[in-house]
């Protein structure tokens, strides 16, 4: 690694490396070119077996949302109400994780498919496509885990890394999380429109207000859909059905909401400063999204109910490839870290999550919460 | 309240429940040929011509207008998971009792749709369509005298007005390597038994090229039939030359397959406005096959230069007109056909 006053915290990581020795500018490049060499391999690869999977998805989940919808016209009755809610609380999950968040990455834009495009596609989600494409694909994924740079949301109203300066409102964060993880989507809305940044001067109110009339139509549509013409779609179970839409969206929200924060949060994912950022090549690119990604262990069915961002660190290596391929990479990508003596961070679910917590615990309070100093 | 409000009404209603995907998202799955559905068509059978040429049998969308028998039809096939559009002529006539079409292919070295068409293509494959299209038709009064100047499946648009309309005095000169390699052969064969054509068929393996000047030797009065010509590039350069040597070019229809392609330079790098994406293009390639490469939506007709379907916004830089090399620069409300262009230099364009 290249001795940028910036790179403190790659110095820590390095220091959990399997080897001892460091790797040089050259090793770098190495790695960089072996990642480039699978994304290349999967370009080529990409075929009708692709399309026919994200299509299958596209029909099963819009099939489980039919269904579940149609069930909850009778959710008077509980066991209707518990299968329809749950066939609801999937279908949401399918629909923001493994098609929506993907096919905004443009993951399936190789299509060439209008229906299934990254600039046509408007999600399930409250926050329009376009205010969110901006905030992730762009400012997340290109600053991943930069401080100061990276707004993905957990970095502004959390401290989750030591390095982030501790100030008292973090004594609430314990509270406030489980709170963001509830209305998760809410949470995002209001972020994604960046009002503190037109309340600092960086754009215009002019150009903040223009797109929160943009966010309101969008989740106004969202907010009668589920909580005004279901209901009443409903008849005599008009309550029984609201109640039914608040928990498939509460269980999509607090599952999101875990899922994301096990991506870069748990122990072993490390935040840089923005000198980093100076003249980073193809490699120390890849390096700091290694660094700052965690994936999750688990089978095929956690891996598509997660958005496969159970394959974070694939994710964020190859962000525009197909979601199904990266299982298949992702060996291979573990044994490239393991040549180049890499760690690869990796743990079920519940280690990752109570490590996400941990963090959140303990660096609500000041100090290091046991890490080293950074200087 | 009219039953049509009343259904806008109705299906307003439908869309605040689907959204934010619109009713058809749900009924595109199990009902995609339905009235009001995006054009598409199901693959119903799939009978070889030749060695390398298929007609493919498609049974169109409800909101399917018909065709006038020589127009193509623009489809949009998925190949190796990606949406290919091309254009081929409809071989099936207008009156067809149900209501299918038939398109020809022949299969060209490097055809990525034609090669899947004619080998690959499988029945029950929903396909996407577009409203048939194209100047190359016989007019509203029938001429009494026709030729039909074809070579290769350039005879496809011409089988469909062969098809479509009982002519008085018809004469064909087709050409075609070898006899195993005319398509429609029998059909034709069919149509000269039955009295209603004159065939002139020619292998050119054996039989040489067409010379188009001794076009008088095979048919004596050629100069007096009102002529429709369909095939290669040189055959069509040399009847326009002939007929206009003649004085009588207004008698000739040509359609062309593919756009003549004259000029290539240097490439450049290419943005796309929408997305944003960012792709190296060399002289060569037309815009619109590298933006498609890149995964971009562009829009897309004839690809041949002549529908202006594809016609986008230049924002930056220049771009070089295939066919004759012309340069044009980027100013505003300038469009470029991306079709027959290629980037002449670093370039945006609006999507």
């Amino acid at each position: 690694m290249p001795a940028a006053a910036g790179a403190v915290e790659i110095d820590l990581w390095e220091q959990r490396m399997t080897t001892t020795e460091r790797l040089t500018e050259c090793d770098i490049d190495d790695f960089g070119r072996e990642l480039d060499r699978i994304r290349d391999e999967v370009t080529a690869a990409r075929g009708e077996n692709d399309a026919r999977y994200i299509r299958r998805v596209i029909a099963v989940q819009r099939g489980l949302e039919a269904g579940g919808r149609a069930l909850l016209f009778v959710s008077v009755l509980p066991p209707a109400w518990l299968v329809g809610t749950a066939a609801l609380a999937t279908a949401k999950i399918l629909e923001n994780m493994e098609i929506g968040h993907n096919v905004l990455h443009g993951q399936w834009d190789w299509m060439c498919d209008p229906k299934i495009h990254s600039t046509t596609w408007e999600w399930d989600f409250a926050t329009p496509a376009k205010a969110w494409q901006h905030s992730h694909n762009f400012v997340h994924h290109t600053y991943t885990n930069v401080l100061g740079k990276d707004r993905d949301i957990g970095y502004s109203a959390l401290r989750i890394h030591p390095e982030q300066p501790w100030h008292p409102v973090y004594l609430a964060q314990p509270f406030y999380n489980v709170a963001l993880a509830m209305f998760f989507e809410w949470g995002i809305t209001i972020y994604d429109v960046e009002l503190e940044r037109a309340w600092r001067g960086e754009k215009s109110w002019r150009e903040a207000l223009t797109e929160l009339r943009g966010v309101l139509g969008k989740a106004g549509r969202q907010v009668i859909k589920d909580y005004v013409a279901f209901p009443l779609l409903s008849g005599p179970s008009f309550l029984t059905t609201l109640l039914a839409n608040l928990t498939a969206n509460t269980i999509r929200n607090v599952w999101t909401h875990t899922i994301i924060f096990c991506g870069h949060f748990p122990d072993g994912t490390v935040v840089f400063t923005e000198d980093q950022l100076d003249g980073e090549s193809r490699g120390e690119w890849y390096l700091r999204q290694l660094a700052g990604s965690a994936n999750i262990d688990g089978g095929a069915l956690f891996h598509l109910m997660t958005g496969n961002l159970s394959h974070q660190i694939e994710h964020h290596l190859f962000p525009d490839l197909p979601s199904n391929r990266y299982a298949e990479i992702a060996p291979r990508v573990r044994a490239l870290c393991e040549r180049f003596g890499l760690p690869y961070a990796t743990g079920p679910l519940l280690q990752q999550t109570a490590s996400v917590w941990k963090r959140v615990l303990r660096l609500a309070l000041p100090g290091q919460g046991g890490h080293q100093a950074a200087q | 309240m009219t039953s049509t409000a009343l259904r806008s009404r109705a299906w307003q209603l439908l869309e605040m429940v689907t959204t934010p995907l619109l009713p058809s998202d749900y009924l595109d799955l199990f009902s995609p040929l339905r009235a009001g559905a995006d054009l598409r068509g199901r693959i119903e059978a799939v009978h070889a011509e030749t060695p390398d040429a298929a007609t493919i049998v498609i049974r169109p969308g409800k909101g399917w207008r018909g065709h006038v028998a020589g127009q193509y039809v623009r489809i949009g096939v998925d190949v190796d998971g990606v949406r290919l559009w091309r254009a081929y002529s409809v071989t099936s006539p207008t009156n067809r009792q149900d209501g299918r079409i038939t398109i020809t292919v022949k299969a060209i070295p490097d055809g990525k749709v034609s090669n899947h068409l004619v080998r690959h293509a499988k029945p029950g494959t929903v396909i996407q369509l577009d409203q048939a299209t194209g100047e190359f038709v016989l007019p509203k009064t029938k001429p009494a005298k026709v030729l039909y100047l074809t070579a290769g499946s350039g005879i496809t648009p011409v089988m469909g007005m062969l098809r479509d309309a009982q002519l008085e005095d018809v004469v064909m000169v087709h050409s075609a390597p070898r006899k195993q390699d005319v398509i429609f052969r029998n059909d034709l064969h069919d149509l000269v038994a039955d009295k209603s054509l004159r065939l002139v068929e020619l292998h050119t393996d054996t039989d040489g090229m067409l010379d188009v000047a001794r076009l008088h030797e095979l048919v004596p009065d050629w100069a007096e039939r009102e002529t429709w010509a369909c095939g290669p590039t040189g055959m069509l350069d040399a009847a326009e030359a002939h007929w206009a040597a003649n004085g009588i070019a207004e008698r000739l229809h040509t359609e062309r397959f593919r756009p003549t392609i004259v000029v290539a330079g240097d490439g450049g790098e290419v943005t796309f406005g929408t997305t944003g994406k960012t792709v190296d293009a060399d002289g060569a390639t037309p815009l619109l096959d590298v933006g498609e490469a890149a995964g971009v939506l562009m829009p897309s007709g004839c690809r041949m230069g002549i529908c202006f379907g594809c016609s986008t916004p230049l924002k930056a830089g220049a771009v070089r007109d295939l066919r004759t090399g012309e340069i044009t620069e980027a100013e505003p409300g300038v469009l470029v056909q991306t079709c027959v262009s290629a980037a002449a230099g670093p370039c945006e364009l609006e999507r």
